[in-house]
C-alpha cells in the first residue's frame, strides 16, 4: 500500500505534447472505468456511513423524523442494557473460540495435504466445499437438528457415556454448536495455506536438513517465518467475519437468540433492535461500535504483525 | 503428521506406511465432515417416525412424499416459483460484479491517474467494512426508493462494484498479465478502452468466471439481506422460505423441511463440482501476492 500510495502522480519525465495529450486521455479513461465503483463507494458506502453515524445519535423509528438525543444510545448500550453486554460476550466467546480452532484446523491439513501427492486435488476440493456450504440456511437447520436433544450428536456422545443432551437447548452449549459450524468450514483458509506452503522454496528445507534440523525445528524456522503473511492474511479475515456471524446463530435460536440469550450474537441483537423492535439509532449505534472494534481490533493485528509477519521479498508492488 | 526427528522431512514422507497413515487420517477426516451432508440427505427421504430416531442414515423405506410436499412450497408457494426468485436475484447479482468490478479492476491494475493510491487503499479498506455499518442508511434509501420487498437492494449494488473483494480478485490477476500487451496494443492505435475490451478482458476470463461463480453461490446462500428487504411470500428466495419452517418445526415437517433443503443447496453441489478448479485457486490466490 505504501508503495503505491507514496507514489507521486506526476513523477513520469517530462512528455512531449502528444505524449501529454494521451495521457490526459488515459486519465480521462480510468474514470470512466471507475465511475461505477466511484457511484457506488459514494452512494452506497461513504454516505450510508455518514449517515449511520448521524443516526446513532438519534431517536429514530423508520416513520417520524429522527430526533436527536446526543450520546443517550451510546449510555443506554454501555451502562442500562444487559443485553447488549451479553451479545458482546457472546460473540466474543465465539471468536475466540471458532476463530483459533479452524485456522489451526486448517493449517495442520494443509501441512498434512501439501506432502500427499496422489488424490491432492480431490482432497483439497472435498477439505474446501464446506467452506460454500456452510454458509446456508439449509446447513444451518442441519446443524440445529444434529445437536438438538436425541440428534445425532446428543445420540453419539450418550452413547460413549458423555450425558449433556440436546447443546441447542443449553445455555453455553449452544454457541458452541455455532462455533463448531464455522470450524466446520476451515477450509476456505487451508486452500490460502496450501498455497502458501507451495511458494516457499524447497532449497530452504533441503538445506535445513543438510545441517540437520529436525522436523519440528524446520517447522519453525521455515514453514511459520516464511507462511506469516498468509496467516496473517487468514486471521485478519476470519476474525472480521467471524464477528458479523448472524444466520447459524438465526437457525440454531429459531431468531430469538435463545436459549436464555446464549446465542444472541451482536449482529442478530443489532437486527432484533433495528427491524423487530425500530430502534433505527439504537442500532445505528450498535453498528458503529461493531466498526470501531472491528477498526480496533483490526490495527491491533496490525500493530502486533510488525514483530511477528516476516516478508521475504518487499519488492513487488504492495496491495495491501 | 508424521514426526521423524532424526531423517530428513521428504526422505520421511517418501515411507509408505507414513503415506498410507496420512491418507487412512484424511479420508476418516473426511468421513467425518461429509457426515452432516449424508445425514441431510438422508433425512430428506425418512418418514416422520424416524428422523431424530437413530444414528442410522438408511431410512426403513424411502418417503418420497417428502418432495411432493416440498415440492408443494411453503406460504402457497410453489418451489418452482422460489427456485425463480433465487435464481433471478443470483444471476442479476452475477451480471452486476462481472461487469461493474472488471472495469473497476482495470482502472486499478492497468491505468495510471491522480487518486490511484488512496482510492484504492479505500477499496481494500472496504473489504474489511462490516456490512451493518452501513446498512441501516441503505435500508432507508432503498426504502425511499421504494425498492424494499423488490430485487434490486439485492442487485442494483453488484452494478456499482460494492463487492470490493472481486475488484480485488480481478486486480491480482490483472497485475499478472504482461505489460508488453498493451504496449503492443498502443502501438497498432489501440486506446484504452480497445485494449480493456480485445485485450485484457479475454484474457481475464479465468478470473471472472471465479467472480461469476462465487457471487452465484454467496448470492443464493445469503439469508441476512433477503431477510430484511423481502417480506412478501409471493418474493420470497427458497433460502428464505426455509426460515418458514425455522418458525414452526414440528417433527412432523423434517422431512419435507429438508427435501426443501436439499433443493436450496443442489445448485451449490452442481457449481461446485462443475468449477472447484476456479473456486479453488481462486480462493488460493486471493490470499497470495500483495
Amino acid at each position: 500500500m505504501t508503495a503505491t500510495a507514496t507514489r507521486p502522480p506526476d513523477a513520469a519525465p517530462p512528455a512531449t505534447g502528444g505524449k501529454r495529450a494521451a495521457k490526459r486521455e488515459r486519465q480521462g479513461a480510468a474514470w470512466v472505468f471507475l465511475s461505477p465503483w466511484v457511484l457506488g463507494a459514494a452512494v452506497l458506502t461513504l454516505l450510508p456511513m455518514a449517515v449511520s453515524l448521524y443516526l446513532s445519535f438519534t431517536d429514530y423509528d423508520m416513520f417520524d423524523a429522527p430526533r436527536w438525543i446526543g450520546f443517550r444510545n451510546y449510555t443506554q448500550m454501555f451502562t442500562e442494557d444487559p443485553r447488549y453486554w451479553r451479545s458482546v460476550i457472546t460473540t466474543l466467546t465465539y471468536v475466540v473460540i471458532a476463530v483459533p480452532l479452524q485456522l489451526l484446523l486448517a493449517l495442520a491439513v494443509a501441512i498434512a495435504l501439501k506432502s500427499v501427492k496422489r488424490g491432492k486435488g480431490f482432497y483439497r476440493s472435498a477439505f474446501y466445499a464446506p467452506s460454500l456450504l456452510g454458509a446456508s440456511m439449509s446447513i444451518a437447520l442441519v446443524w440445529r437438528a444434529i445437536f438438538n436433544d436425541g440428534g445425532s450428536v446428543d445420540n453419539l456422545l450418550s452413547g460413549m457415556g458423555i450425558d449433556i443432551g440436546g447443546w441447542i437447548n443449553k445455555p453455553g452449549w449452544a454457541i458452541l454448536s455455532v462455533a463448531l459450524l464455522t470450524i466446520w468450514q476451515f477450509g476456505a483458509p487451508m486452500v490460502i495455506f496450501l498455497a502458501g506452503l507451495q511458494q516457499i522454496p524447497a532449497e530452504l528445507y533441503e538445506a535445513a536438513a543438510v545441517d540437520g534440523a529436525s522436523w519440528w525445528r524446520q517447522f519453525r524456522s521455515i514453514t511459520i517465518p516464511m507462511l506469516s503473511p498468509v496467516l496473517f492474511f487468514n486471521l485478519v479475515l476470519q476474525m472480521i467475519q467471524a464477528f458479523q456471524v448472524f444466520t447459524p446463530a438465526f437457525a440454531v435460536s429459531a431468531g430469538k437468540g435463545g436459549p436464555a440469550d446464549s446465542t444472541l450474537v451482536y449482529t442478530l441483537y443489532l437486527y432484533d433492535r433495528g427491524f423487530t423492535a425500530s430502534h433505527m439509532g439504537y442500532a445505528s449505534a450498535m453498528a458503529w461500535a461493531l466498526l470501531l472494534a472491528i477498526g480496533v481490533v483490526t490495527a491491533v493485528l496490525f500493530r502486533t504483525s510488525r514483530a511477528w509477519v516476516f516478508y521475504a521479498n518487499d519488492n513487488n508492488e504492495g496491495a495491501r | 503428521m508424521t514426526t521423524a526427528p532424526i531423517t530428513t522431512a521428504p526422505a520421511a514422507r517418501r515411507r509408505p506406511t507414513g503415506r498410507i497413515v496420512l491418507h487412512i487420517c484424511l479420508i476418516a477426516m473426511l468421513l467425518v465432515m461429509l457426515y452432516p451432508l449424508a445425514w441431510l440427505l438422508a433425512t430428506s427421504f425418512k418418514p416422520a417416525d424416524e428422523v431424530i430416531a437413530s444414528l442410522k442414515l438408511l431410512p426403513s423405506h424411502f418417503e418420497w412424499g417428502n418432495y411432493s410436499t416440498a415440492l408443494d412450497g411453503v406460504n402457497e408457494v410453489s418451489v418452482g416459483r422460489l427456485l425463480w426468485n433465487s435464481l433471478l436475484i443470483a444471476c442479476g447479482a452475477v451480471l452486476g460484479n462481472v461487469i461493474s468490478c472488471s472495469l473497476a479492476a482495470y482502472a486499478f491494475a492497468r491505468l495510471r491517474f491522480r487518486m490511484r493510491g488512496p482510492l484504492f487503499a479505500f477499496m481494500i479498506a472496504t473489504i474489511m467494512l462490516p456490512h451493518h455499518a452501513i446498512l441501516i442508511p441503505q435500508y432507508i434509501i432503498f426504502n425511499q426508493l421504494g425498492m424494499v420487498n423488490t430485487y434490486w437492494p439485492m442487485i442494483l449494488p453488484k452494478f456499482l462494484a460494492t463487492d470490493a473483494f472481486f475488484v480485488f480478485l480481478i486486480v491480482q490477476f490483472m497485475r499478472g498479465l504482461p505489460r508488453e500487451l498493451e504496449e503492443a496494443a498502443r502501438i497498432d492505435g489501440c486506446g484504452p478502452f480497445r485494449s480493456f475490451f480485445s485485450v485484457i478482458l479475454p484474457l481475464t476470463r479465468p478470473a471472472l468466471i471465479t467472480t461469476a461463480i462465487f457471487t452465484f453461490i454467496w448470492t443464493w446462500n445469503d439469508f441476512f439481506t433477503q431477510l430484511i428487504y423481502l417480506f412478501e411470500p409471493e418474493k420470497f428466495t427458497l433460502t428464505l422460505a426455509l426460515r418458514s419452517f425455522v418458525d414452526a418445526s414440528s417433527q412432523s415437517a423434517f422431512g419435507p423441511m429438508f427435501a426443501m433443503s436439499v433443493f436450496a443447496l443442489l445448485p451449490i453441489v452442481l457449481f461446485f463440482l462443475a468449477f472447484q478448479r476456479f473456486l479453488v485457486e481462486g480462493m488460493a490466490s486471493s490470499g497470495l501476492k500483495g
